[in-house]
């Protein structure tokens, strides 16, 4: 079975991040590394792998030259090869074109499971996988707290605001993993000095059949406008309690309608 | 009872903890040529020129096998737990690229162009002549953290394999020799119990391990210990803490400061002062450092820099601006009369900070760093040639040889009795650094002795009255600086420091104000420890308690120090 | 421009977070539509109406009689180019979300999420968005021919304006991949109170309860309030309360419309993880601890004195 998990490097949360204000995109100049959520997605493929039968881990990914560095890690986790789209002209791509590239690629490598992890620490989407999934064609399950495979069918529990569902869908299928699902593994030392020798290989738009007008700011259908400071929070009030502030409270809620 | 010193309440460790032999199977460990440990200047300047000497040798080559060099680095990645001033001399740089990389192709943010030294007083400040030992003509200001990036990206062309996140544990010994070491392991849970991802360490064997581990080295301390290596004199530390901001005018030359807010008199050992040094156009960096053999409990080396910065001469350099970086870490003191007796045993080599390679005076390290490292390459290929093996007595001692006959000795040498004398107080110390550098350190006659800075008794003061409260613009909190250092060590990780938390007051309160990422609280009677806001500055370790490896990973993630 | 507003609807009920966003569209005075999807939802659909619907597209399917996203990509895909709809908002869900990420796709058109606002500026929609944890707000624009747009949860209260929508059905077809994935089980609602993730009030726990047994002061103000429990890292730290319920740096993010903060200093590592918030309160003995400079209503004083009187308050007035 081929399982492919598709990751992202993202600048590292520990480190302050700034928006550059002359392009209006996250400064990506600091440091990067593999998506915390992803490495979840990595941990559940591996875990599919090791329950059984013939299996190979791809990791996809979108980004920069550099990125293959963060992807790294994963491979060093147990994947075995790492395949990056990487154009000079997809810098800027937002949602459309960035499933569009990334449904070419797994399109390409024709896998039978396709992971996702809960989301972008940098992003914030949570709507990558859908829209893959409707490019591929293909059943998507998402917010899934646990996955079992067997027979051809992927079986998960999706998290939702109202509980968990059990939805069940036909392999070849598409799977976004809940943070819930699991704890990665920390790589072995052997798993990190292996890494570097796994295949790894990095495509350009046209090695995709993609041009260079559909990829980047050109091919995308959002734009960032301008920046702003976020709206003052109002008047801070701050009161002694002299025995009512309890019921100044009150008031201050049922004020905001807060109760 | 007289006042208590922390070296009277000493925390559960013994050296021989951490030495074993190799227990993973032969076919599970992993080898290595040369091991590193520690991806710091020493530590990268090593594995360049193993490189270098590896490429100009296929004997060597095939003899080290298929992973010639492996650097081992506890942070994140290269840098991320590298902090220091800094003005760095480049003599070492350029000789360890043999000419091919000059000062332009290094991350140095220019070369110092003027530079004054201060005495301040709360409300003034007032320049004296530099001292001959703090000329930094044809130097140049950098951050260290950049620069460690910077040499691991040169060390990996090089071929090295850098492992980052990794800890060496355990110092592998057989047959009275260093076989390498044992790393250590990850995913346990707050009290040592394993988590579902649990990684067990591995043992790394190589032929040569080289020990470059910077300040307050782990298994330094082990080998120090293991093979008899101490030196003349206890070794001290002083603990620097600094900050990186972002500012509106340019600061056109290196600052140093001396005096306020420390006390003059003798009876403090209040032995210090600040760096202001520029980065560039629009950045600057300053930091306060105090040795660590204070005896005011409610010192706070981080609160005194928060002080400094209120002085109307230093505040004037941050007007407009926006701090972006902040960090702690401690510089060994202890000088020539503080190295270990030898730096190599069977196997092993100790380079850098972790020896105690560390001018005071010139406030200078990382270039001996740099060249100790070089030097320690030599001689573990040296020890390598045919008929030769690292372990034949003596084999290594040609690097003790190197150190000895390199400009690292005679600088040492030179300036080892300087930070002894200013135990005596401001004044006085510096009427003995005067005649020191005037003589060229004949004067004054033979070594003077260190005394551990645990030993110093520990005494309640009002100084915190001084401390301003932080105001999130000029003035921090420890809490949002610990934030600002980019540590996000997981809560349930293994507590990594060994403390006894049944002291007096004094002690309590000492290490509560000592530790810059306010890991210790005084409460009640006894410490309260939160090991997950630890930023490895190693203060502990001299102050009566002891760092031990944490999950490798952990810590700070330092970009600008 | 016509603007749909997907209706998202649970138990026989239409979700406050999609009625929100109705209203708010219906204020910018362009032409508001909403959509109802799913099994026996026609009664539901006219209800739309009294929250500033004027229409309302109903699709009634038995494929849609489960909450999964794909049938309903088919089924707003094909009224969007039927209808000549060029706007689709949603509040997002976990449903909103995969349905709106399938649609972008589907339709190769922009999807900007996360957005607390939505304007009409010279004919164009300009969407707000918070961006690096809360700390910049960026304006956000379409270029594609149709928009979509998903919204944080809470972002708008629904306003009833009153009036009956005129329904109007329409009948999807299905893509076969979209109706592969299958409901085998279906969740209820949940039990204990809403999980902090999702809640829209949350009232905190610090060091400055004292002790692990006054957290009983923070569950009942939960309780009267509807909300959840949470605790700063201190506090599960010491073993107080547990940690799937810390807050912060290393816990969770969350941002409810309310936050009380009981006994909490503020330290930044606890501030990164619920600045987002839209009302603070903060209650602490201490009138130097750093939460007082980001909350909106700060009381000095004593929680174990003021948490019991608030809740009993708190209980009148909602009776």
């Amino acid at each position: 079975m081929k399982i492919a998990v598709c990751v992202k490097e993202v600048p590292d949360a520990a480190v302050t991040k700034r928006i550059d204000p002359s392009t209006k995109r996250l400064d990506r100049s600091g440091e990067s590394v593999l998506n915390h959520f992803d490495s979840q997605a990595v941990e559940e493929a591996l875990k599919v792998k090791e329950a059984g039968g013939e299996s190979e881990v791809v990791l996809v990914s979108m980004g920069p030259a550099g990125a293959l560095d963060s992807l790294r890690k994963a491979l060093a986790m147990g994947a075995d090869r790492a395949v990056l789209v990487s154009d000079d002209a997809a810098a800027g791509s937002d949602l459309v074109v960035t499933s569009r590239a990334l449904a070419a690629a797994l399109e390409r490598e024709g896998a039978d499971l396709v992971l996702f992890g809960q989301q972008s620490s940098d992003s914030d989407g949570a709507v990558l996988w859908a829209a893959v999934a409707d490019r591929l064609r293909r059943p998507v399950i998402s917010q899934v707290a646990e996955l079992t495979v067997s027979d051809g069918k992927v079986r998960g529990k999706r998290q939702t605001e109202f509980g968990y569902d059990v939805i069940e869908a036909p392999l070849p299928a598409i799977i976004a993993v809940s943070d819930a699902i699991n704890e990665p593994r920390y790589p072995s030392l052997k798993g990190i000095m292996s890494a570097k020798k796994k295949p790894q290989e990095s495509l350009s738009g046209s090695d995709l059949g993609l041009d260079a007008d559909v990829l980047g700011e050109q091919g995308s259908g959002t734009s960032v406008l301008a920046l702003d400071d976020p709206p003052p929070r109002g008047d801070a009030r701050k009161i002694e309690d002299d025995g009512s502030a309890a019921g100044q409270i009150a008031d201050f809620l049922a004020e905001k309608k807060l109760l | 009872m007289a006042r208590p010193r922390p070296a009277e309440y000493p925390p559960q460790f013994d050296a021989s903890e951490f030495v074993d032999e190799p227990t993973d199977p032969p076919d599970e460990r992993i080898e290595v040529g040369i091991l590193i440990v520690g991806a710091g200047p020493a530590g990268l300047a090593c594995a360049i020129r193993l490189g270098q000497l590896i490429e100009e040798s296929p004997r060597l080559a095939k003899r080290l096998g298929e992973v010639p060099v492996a650097v081992l680095e506890k942070g994140k990645q290269p840098g991320s737990h590298s902090l220091s001033g800094a003005v760095v001399n480049p003599r070492s740089l350029r000789r360890l690229f043999r000419g091919e990389k000059r000062a332009a192709d290094m991350p140095f943010y220019g070369e110092v162009e003027a530079e004054g030294v201060y005495f301040l007083r709360h409300n003034s400040s007032m320049r004296i002549p530099t001292p001959p030992t703090m000329k930094n003509h044809g130097n140049y200001v950098a951050s260290l953290s950049q620069l460690t990036r910077w040499l691991a990206e040169q060390a990996e062309e090089a071929g090295a394999t850098i492992l980052p996140e990794t800890v060496a544990e355990k110092l592998l010994v057989k047959d009275g020799r260093v076989v390498g070491v044992r790393t250590g392991d990850k995913g346990r849970g707050r009290f040592g119990e394993r988590l579902p991802n649990f990684e067990p360490g591995s043992d790394i064997v190589a032929r040569v391990t080289i020990l470059c581990e910077g300040t307050q080295g782990h298994l330094t301390g082990v080998a120090i210990d293991t093979f008899g290596l101490e030196g003349e004199s206890p070794q001290v530390w002083a603990l620097g803490v600094k900050e990186v901001w972002k500012v509106a005018k340019p600061l056109r030359r290196v600052v140093h400061t001396l005096g306020w807010p420390l006390r003059p008199q003798a009876k403090y050992h209040e032995f210090g002062g600040s760096f202001i040094y520029p980065m560039g156009d629009d950045m600057l960096t300053i930091g306060m450092v105090v040795g660590l053999d204070y005896r005011d409990a409610d010192l706070s080396v981080h609160d005194l820099l928060q002080q400094l910065k209120t002085n109307p001469f230093v505040r004037k350099m941050l007007d407009g601006g926006e701090r972006i970086g902040w960090g702690a870490k401690t510089i060994p003191e202890g000088g020539f009369v503080a190295l270990p007796s030898r730096l190599h045993a069977p196997g092993l080599l100790m380079c850098g900070d972790g020896a105690g390679l560390v001018n005071v005076p010139a406030l200078k390290g990382i270039h001996y760093a740099v060249e100790s490292g070089h030097l320690a390459a030599e001689a573990a290929v040296d020890a390598l040639r045919p008929g030769r093996t690292p372990w034949t007595p003596g084999a290594l001692g040609i690097y003790d040889d190197a150190v000895r006959e390199s400009f690292i000795w005679s600088d040492l040498k030179e300036v080892r009795n300087m930070r002894q004398a200013f135990g005596r107080g401001f004044y006085l110390g510096g009427a003995f650094a005067g005649a020191m550098t005037a003589s060229k350190g004949k004067l004054p006659p033979g070594d003077r002795p260190t005394e551990p800075d645990a030993l110093a008794p520990a005494v309640r003061t009002d100084r915190r009255r001084g401390y301003p409260a932080p105001d999130g613009k000029l003035t921090f909190d420890k809490l949002s600086s610990v934030y600002l250092s980019g540590n996000r060590t997981r809560d349930d990780a293994p507590n990594h420091l060994r403390v006894r938390t049944d002291v007096p007051e004094e002690i309590a309160v000492m290490w509560e104000q000592m530790c810059p990422a306010h890991v210790y609280e005084a409460r009640d009677g006894h410490v309260e420890i939160t090991p997950s806001n630890c930023v490895q500055c190693g203060a502990i370790t001299a102050k009566g308690g002891r760092l031990t490896p944490p999950e490798g990973g952990s810590g700070p993630e330092y970009t600008v120090t | 421009m016509t603007i749909a507003v997907f209706l998202e609807h649970h138990d026989g009920e239409l979700q406050k977070g999609s009625l929100g966003v109705l209203g708010k569209a219906a204020s910018l005075g362009e032409e508001v539509v909403g959509v109802v999807l799913g099994s026996g939802v026609k009664e539901l659909a006219a209800g739309a109406g009294r929250f500033g619907a004027k229409k309302v597209y109903v699709a009634d399917a038995p494929e849609l009689e489960a909450p999964l996203p794909q049938p309903r990509v088919d089924a707003l895909a094909q009224l969007v180019r039927e209808q000549g709809i060029d706007t689709v908002l949603f509040a997002a869900s976990v449903l909103a979300s995969d349905t709106a990420g399938g649609l972008a796709a589907r339709l190769d058109a922009g999807l900007n999420w996360d957005l607390v606002d939505l304007a009409s500026q010279d004919g164009s929609l300009v969407g707000t968005r918070p961006a690096l944890e809360d700390s910049v707000y960026a304006d956000v624009g379409w270029t594609s021919d149709v928009k979509l747009a998903l919204f944080r949860p809470g972002a708008f209260d629904p306003a009833e304006t009153g009036g009956e929508a005129e329904v109007e059905e329409f009948a999807p077809s299905f893509e076969d991949f979209s109706t592969q994935a299958a409901m085998i089980e279906q969740a209820h609602e949940e039990s204990e109170g809403p999980s902090i993730e999702d809640a829209d009030v949350i009232v905190a726990g610090g060091r400055g309860l004292g002790g692990p047994e006054n957290f009983t002061l923070v569950e009942e103000l939960a309780k009267a309030l509807g909300g959840a429990v949470a605790a700063t890292r201190a506090v599960v730290d010491a073993g107080w309360y547990p940690y799937s319920t810390q807050v912060g740096q290393t816990g969770k993010t969350v941002a409810p419309k309310l936050y009380v903060a009981c006994g909490i200093s503020g330290a930044i590592q606890h501030k990164v993880g619920m600045q987002g918030s839209g009302t603070v309160v903060a209650i602490n003995k201490d009138p130097n601890a750093p939460i007082f400079e980001f909350c909106d209503l700060g009381v000095v004083g004593d929680l174990h004195e003021i948490v019991p009187k608030l809740t009993e308050l708190v209980r009148q007035r909602k009776s």
